[in-house]
């Protein structure tokens, strides 16, 4: 009855998502969530470079005290760049936009996202975004780093403010877009039998992330129109000429730009909740408490947001609420990092690449995590704000833990993705690589900060004692650079050569390890029907051993 | 399983409106209806960054908030309110329509719901071109003579707070402008599909989703109305 | 059809008591209520949208069970942006 009535795709074992349709238009015009998951991983990873293209300047221009790569304007711009790119173009989309949107509906049994065209929708707006960014970084840049702070934003600046927000308004969208899809496709699509309680961890920490992506997205939105129209129109919202408050707009800022953070971060420590179970052959420890610190975090980090402007001037009272609170967001994180490490207890732990980026990512999300402790402390936040204390502590939870777990991820999910299996001695030594890279070049950087370094300059001659560190850190960022070139690299060269990936190359959990790798494009030849726990690796490590003893 | 799937591909066959990848009209129903929640959220929070830049403003400066507002025309604001209100109606009548297969009812509630809107933006415009001549229009000729009439007393008020006052009216009921000049464009867009019978009982989602959103903004403006155009006008 | 035919009859007269709201609402604002003005308003103004909420936009006896906690949580984490804003503003030493 079935096949007799779509007669279209009869072949389903032969073609994949992949092979099915070659044209330039099947791809630009696709609403398959796979095909849209790799086109924002292609144009993600574009944005990926152009944002470490920046990170290498200002580096180099920091080998030395003096302002002598570019001007102190141009110094201004390129940080500028660097935080935009980096933050609206690379760590909002990274994750959900790519590994998520390959995912989500793979892992709930779906066959596709609730709103495909919605979902290719969100791509072209995170594509015009990026065109607007690059054209506004082509004609002149910005300024005001990535935080757009008024007045200098709205009175002082003469920079292309209004052309940056615009990109920032237009992938604001996109993210809130994908976000409104993973929501109503996590509640209304699953599987018959996948219940809340049997979701994959990487499912709970995309819906707290969608969240937040539709709760938040849209304050910075209108924050951002009004800085606009200020700009255009002389409409005075933040104008303390007219009696009104800048401090307001840095309320409106962080009440989205502080829980983006959680965007960023959440969807990889649902990578690493799936990582550190599969590699220990082992049902996660807590599956309950690791699912809802999610939502806890993402709950928790809307109350947290004015931790940014302890020292901008806003009332002491509020400052104590907020540092109050803020502690609160380390009790899900701790839960989390302390459920993984009780997981690997007793595991069989195999130490393949996804493994490596795992590891890494607890170790340095903890430090990333735990200065981020010291920095909600009133009396030292007053002492190393805007210094380089900051800059390496959320680099340690952006680079440190987002970056590390998009890879690790990117990697586990690669056969799937690809159909084909990475090598995996190149995969280790990039690891290795990403790890001594990172450390290198961000832990100089709390020493710096400590002593006093501020951010945002482009010149320390008058303490040249702080050149050595800044050498180090220099240093450091090559070898990251390299490790982050490598996988590049070797990635393109498997989808010729790699070795080809069966259904389930680790003998994981999950629905995705159910279908064809790659897979074909409904996901699902019949759709799933669930009858068993997450992360059941107890029964399968013995239906293993009953095939080992028949066999 | 095979069971289901059957049933679904001859829904499939009745309502040529079932997406693929969706097991059934219920499902497409209910995911279409969380999303377009999911969205109006988005919205609540999009007004919500300007609500509270009037909440921290009102407090901070109320003489020149009360003094601006006293500018504006309760008679204008009234009527629009009510125009807005009676458009709700309309929409609602429309979905009403469309659930019963009436297609002319619904073509008549959907222009009706049209022209409502047109009324309400052609009164804002009138609105609007009265502060340009008052010079209530924040900018370089900006200019604010009156006073707080707090019971009879004439507080003086200073006109920069005036005009903060005035950025807020516009920035809000600019947005919320520009939020009716997509509803009737979406309104007039489903008049057309609807006269061409592409809605039936079974299928008005569209129809569902462009009301909710029209509901949505009249919201906002049942609360714009008494914030801006209401603050102490007792004598 | 029965069922729709007093539905409307109920739409159009919650259209009415609507209106009616409205010139409620303009009344009392003209009544010297002290501090209670601005609450009377917004009352008003949150009477009237509850009732576009559950009745014109239907999440009363809506087949989709989520509404109901959308709408509730779109508007609590309204309340947290500006209680935590205000937090600051009402507490600040220097004004």
């Amino acid at each position: 009855m079935a096949s007799a009535a779509i007669p279209a795709h009869p072949a389903t074992e032969r073609t994949n998502y992949l092979t099915n349709g070659f044209s330039v238009k099947s791809w630009l015009l696709t609403t398959d969530h796979k095909r849209i998951a790799v086109l924002y991983l292609i144009s993600i990873t574009l944005f990926f470079f152009l944002g470490g293209f920046f990170a290498m300047l200002i580096r180099l221009e920091l080998l030395t005290p003096a302002s002598d790569l570019m001007h102190t304007d141009t110094y201004n711009k390129a940080f500028t760049m660097h935080g935009m790119i980096m933050v609206f173009f690379f760590l909002i989309p990274v994750v959900p936009a790519t590994l998520g949107n390959f995912l989500v509906p793979l892992m709930i049994g779906a066959k596709d996202l609730a709103f495909p065209r919605i979902n290719l929708l969100s791509w072209y707006l995170y594509v015009l975004g990026g065109i607007l960014i690059t054209h506004c970084m082509l004609t002149g840049g910005v300024d005001t780093g990535w935080t757009f702070y008024t007045p200098f934003s709205t009175a002082f600046t003469n920079t292309k403010i209004i052309e940056a927000g615009l990109a920032a308004f237009v992938a604001g969208f996109s993210s809130i877009f994908t976000g409104l899809n993973f929501i109503v496709t996590i509640h209304r699509m699953r599987a018959p039998g996948l219940t809340w309680n049997r979701l994959p961890l990487f499912i709970w920490a995309n819906y707290a992330t969608s969240l937040i992506m539709i709760l938040g997205t849209p304050v910075v939105a209108i924050t951002i129109v009004l800085v606009a129209v200020e700009r255009l129109f002389h409409l005075g919202i933040f104008d303390p000429r007219l009696g009104g408050d800048p401090l307001l707009f840095q309320h409106l800022f962080w009440f989205y730009s502080h829980p983006a953070v959680y965007i960023m971060i959440l969807p990889s420590m649902g990578i690493i909740s799936e990582l550190i179970t599969a590699f220990s052959r082992k049902r996660v420890f807590g599956y309950n408490f690791v699912a809802l610190s999610s939502v806890a975090i993402a709950v928790i980090g809307f109350l947290v947001w004015a931790h940014h402007m302890f020292v901008a001037g806003i009332s002491l009272y509020a400052a104590m609420v907020f540092s109050f609170l803020t502690f609160f967001v380390g009790v899900p994180s701790a839960i989390k990092v302390f459920n993984w490490t009780a997981t690997l207890y007793r595991g069989s732990i195999s130490y393949a690449t996804p493994m490596l980026y795992a590891f890494g990512f607890i170790g340095l999300f903890t430090i990333g995590g735990l200065t981020g402790l010291f920095l909600a402390t009133l009396g030292i936040d007053v002492h190393v704000t805007d210094t380089y204390f900051v800059v390496a502590h959320f680099h340690y939870v952006m680079v440190g833990g987002v970056l590390m777990g998009f890879l690790g991820g990117l990697h586990f999910w690669w056969p799937k993705i690809s159909g084909r299996l990475y090598p995996e001695g190149w995969a280790k030594l990039s690891a290795l690589f990403v790890f001594v890279g990172f450390n290198l070049t961000f832990f100089p950087q709390f020493i710096l900060g400590y002593l006093g370094m501020p951010r945002r300059y482009a010149d320390y001659s008058h303490m040249p004692e702080f050149q050595v560190l800044n050498v180090l850190s220099t240093a450091g960022s090559s070898v990251l650079a390299v490790g982050y070139l490598l996988p590049m690299i070797y990635f393109v060269w498997s989808l010729r050569y790699g070795p080809l990936a069966d259904a389930n190359p680790w003998a994981a959990a999950g629905l995705e390890w159910k279908t064809a790798s790659p897979p074909p494009t409904f996901n699902f030849d019949e759709t799933p029907v669930v009858t068993w726990e997450a992360y059941n690796y107890d029964e399968i490590e013995l239906k293993e051993q009953k095939e080992v003893a028949v066999g | 399983m095979a069971d289901s799937h059957a049933t679904a591909v001859e829904t499939a066959a009745h309502n040529p409106a079932l997406l693929h990848h969706f097991a059934d009209e219920q499902q497409q129903k209910d995911a279409a209806s969380l999303g377009m929640w999911l969205f109006l959220v988005t919205e609540i929070m999009f007004f919500g960054g300007m609500f509270c830049a009037y909440l921290v403003y009102r407090v901070a400066h109320f003489n020149a908030f009360a003094a601006g507002s006293q500018q504006l025309s309760i008679g204008l604001g009234a009527f629009n309110t009510a125009v807005l209100l009676v458009s709700s109606l309309t929409v609602v009548l429309a979905v009403n329509a469309a659930q019963r297969g009436k297609r002319k009812q619904l073509v008549v509630y959907l222009v009706l719901t049209v022209v409502l809107g047109l009324t309400f933006l052609g009164v804002k415009a009138v609105e609007y071109a009265e502060k340009f001549e008052k010079h209530h229009v924040p900018g370089a000729s900006f200019a604010f003579t009156e006073s707080f009439d707090d019971n009879g007393k004439h507080i003086p008020v200073n006109p920069k707070e005036a005009e903060l006052f005035f950025s807020l009216y516009f920035a809000m009921t600019g947005m919320h402008a520009l939020h009716m000049i997509i509803g009737c464009g979406l309104f007039a867009g489903l008049a057309v599909l609807a006269w061409k019978g592409h809605y039936t009982p079974g299928y008005y989602t569209p129809i569902e989703n462009a009301g909710l959103y029209w509901h949505l903004v009249d919201i906002i403006w049942i609360y714009l109305f008494p914030l801006l155009y209401l603050i102490s006008r007792h004598s | 059809m029965s069922e729709h035919a007093a539905s409307r009859t109920f739409y159009v007269a919650l259209g009415i008591s609507l209106l009616v709201l409205t010139a409620v609402t303009v009344f009392a604002a003209f009544v010297n209520l002290g501090p209670f003005n601005p609450v009377v308003a917004l009352l008003i103004a949150t009477i009237k949208a509850t009732l576009v909420v559950l009745f014109f936009m239907h999440v009363k006896g809506a087949s989709e069970k989520m509404t109901g906690a959308v709408v509730v949580s779109g508007f609590f984490f309204l309340a947290i942006l500006l209680a935590l804003a205000m937090a600051d503003y009402l507490t600040r030493a220097w004004r």
